[in-house]
């Protein structure tokens, strides 16, 4: 794909070049050709992107006889919801519904908290060790979680808690980081604010939680989006620490939902659909801080 | 805390010693050296161990696991399959991300449209990815086959054949994760000011010349973050293996997670499994450390 498609088809400064009048018209001409083109391969591009999530929600409403008798349409030529009911009876569904929520929800919540608390001390408090601290949290970034998957799979399993939720959500309760940004972040209010409250008699806590959380609701909301995201989405973690079904995330019971001999495609595709939509209208509606708070993430 | 107040003189000593700030950081130092610090050492234990789930003795092998390794032609398969699938997932979501960073560069409703399209599948999770692209590559009931079909292009064993499974995974990899490219290199270049292009201009530099000049650079930052995260995320390839293909055909996509997975988990060989993890975490340094050096650099000109 060239990488000059879609700018516009007319600058400014084309117009004033010393090639005279009815060169620069073919210029234009040619330009507003290429970028129409542009367009349209990008368009495509789009729809062949989407195409996958289309033909999902297209076979979630059809029936496998039909899927069979027309595999190249997307679109169902009988319709019919046998699918989501076969999904709903083959899988305890509201259940890993709900376990999902609980799952990612609680685990972000807790994050959140947790994350900005220690935050709050790196960036404004002074302690013994802070450094070390810091240069510890930025070390344990660098290790892959499969080094740590296995003996932390022992330690639940010592616990008593596979299989739990508490199991699922307290080795997620914190992230180095969700600290590092929040860090980052902080560091960057003005310090007078700190100041004028504790000659106001405020405490540590207070400023934490009546000034540092209030200004930074833009990295909090950013943190929660990508955190949720990442946990409802997980697929590993979920897989090592439970193996109950009724104890699983959607993602993770899907899959063994679908290496089941004879499972009809309709059902694995309303399964796919259902645990795709809650993030799906979520990203849709919160478009822009989503994307936000992605793009914040790879700029500094 | 509901100590008697104490007296003016020792009010200073006490507030040294008992600082509020280890309240705070409390909860997540806890948190991390139990399910971080403290598993990273055991980790590193373990993998000098014969220690499997059951056995009340872990017999010490020193390096043995780490030898059995470079002799263990499962690992070197896998080590390949996961450097192959990560070299192309890569390059592909990088140039992609480049090229459409560059083409949707200004905001209008119809490049936020595109954006918006581009960026979906990275929400999507890799179990669902996985699945829906198993039965749009289902010989009898997927989409791919059946358009194929329509122009005379046959049947291919996407994920049966042993030499097109692993491409087609690098394209379902770059297909899942080329919109988050796209967004961090769009606000990277969206933040390259709009004077430094027009200085180049009056300097008489076409697009091409601006785009190497002006944007690359001005991007150096942003392209070498999404290059090691892509690469991070290749090297730890699990999901989307473990469901299109679980490994097949004939160990032919299986990973290197897949193979700790398959040794940890199923197997209970949990030392060995360990070394595994060990010698991803040296390949992960390595590469990362050899793209910061390398995309540092090029550059210098």
């Amino acid at each position: 794909m060239s990488t000059d498609l879609a700018r516009p088809a007319t600058r400014p400064e084309a117009g004033r070049t010393v090639d005279g009048p009815r060169r620069h018209h073919g210029v234009r001409l040619a330009s507003r050709v290429a970028s129409a083109a542009a367009a349209v391969v990008l368009v495509v591009a789009a729809v062949a992107t989407l195409l996958p999530f289309l033909w999902m929600l297209g076979v979630a409403f059809r029936t496998s006889a039909d899927l069979y008798a027309h595999p190249a349409s997307i679109v169902p030529t009988a319709w019919s919801l046998d699918g989501f009911r076969a999904v709903y009876d083959q899988l305890p569904f509201g259940r890993l519904v709900l376990n999902t929520f609980v799952f990612a929800g609680g685990a972000t919540l807790l994050l959140l908290f947790f994350d900005s608390l220690t935050a709050y001390a790196l960036a404004r408090l002074e302690f013994r060790g802070r450094n070390a601290l810091f240069v510890l949290i930025l070390a344990t970034l660098m290790v892959p979680f499969q080094v740590t998957i296995i003996p932390v799979f022992l330690t639940l399993f010592h616990l008593g808690w596979l299989n739990t939720e508490q199991g699922l959500i307290v080795p997620r309760a914190t992230s180095a980081l969700g600290i590092f940004m929040l860090r980052q972040f902080f560091m960057q209010l003005p310090r007078e604010l700190d100041e004028a409250a504790r000659i106001d008699g405020a405490g540590a806590w207070t400023i934490y939680w009546r000034i540092v959380l209030p200004l930074s609701k833009p990295a909090l909301a950013s943190l929660f989006v990508i955190q949720f995201a990442a946990l409802w989405n997980d697929f590993l973690w979920p897989l090592v620490v439970t193996s109950d079904i009724s104890k699983r995330t959607l993602p993770s019971a899907l899959t063994l939902f679908s290496s089941q001999d004879g499972v009809d495609h309709a059902a694995l595709m309303a399964g796919a659909a259902i645990s795709l939509s809650p993030l799906a209208i979520a990203f849709l509606l919160a478009q822009r801080f989503f994307v936000q708070g992605v793009a914040a993430s790879g700029i500094k | 805390m509901t100590t008697l107040p104490a007296p003016p003189g020792t009010r200073a000593r006490r507030g040294r010693r008992w600082n509020p700030a280890y309240a705070f950081v409390a909860p997540s130092v806890v948190l991390i050296a139990v399910f971080i610090l403290e598993p990273i050492v055991q980790s590193a234990w373990m993998s000098l161990h014969d220690w499997s789930v059951g056995e009340a003795s872990h017999k010490m092998r020193g390096l043995g696991n780490y030898s059995d390794l470079l002799h263990d032609s499962r690992f070197w398969n896998a080590l390949k399959v996961t450097l192959l699938f990560t070299a192309g997932t890569a390059v592909g979501q990088v140039a992609l991300g480049l090229a459409l960073a560059e083409a949707l560069r200004r905001t209008t409703w119809f490049t936020s449209l595109l954006r918006t399209a581009f960026f979906f599948p990275f929400i999507a999770s890799m179990a669902v990815v996985g699945i829906v692209w198993r039965f749009l590559l289902d010989p009898q009931v997927g989409l791919v086959d059946a358009w194929l079909g329509h122009v005379g292009l046959g049947h291919p064993q996407w994920l049966q054949s042993t030499s097109l499974a692993l491409p087609t995974l690098v394209v379902v990899g770059i297909w899942k994760g080329f919109g988050f490219t796209m967004i961090v290199l769009l606000a990277a270049i969206q933040a390259i000011p709009e004077h430094l292009y027009e200085a180049a201009r009056l300097d008489g530099a076409g697009r091409a010349a601006q785009f190497r000049h002006v944007t690359l650079p001005g991007m150096r930052q942003a392209t070498l973050f999404v290059t090691v995260i892509a690469t991070i995320t290749g090297l730890q390839l699990f999901d989307l293996s473990y469901v299109m293909t679980g490994g097949g055909p004939v160990f032919h996509t299986e990973s290197v997670v897949q193979y700790l997975y398959q040794r940890g988990f199923v197997d209970f060989s949990l030392g060995y499994a360990s070394a595994v993890a060990w010698v991803l975490t040296l390949v992960i340094f390595a590469v990362a450390l050899l793209q910061l050096r390398i995309l540092r650099y090029s550059d210098v000109d």
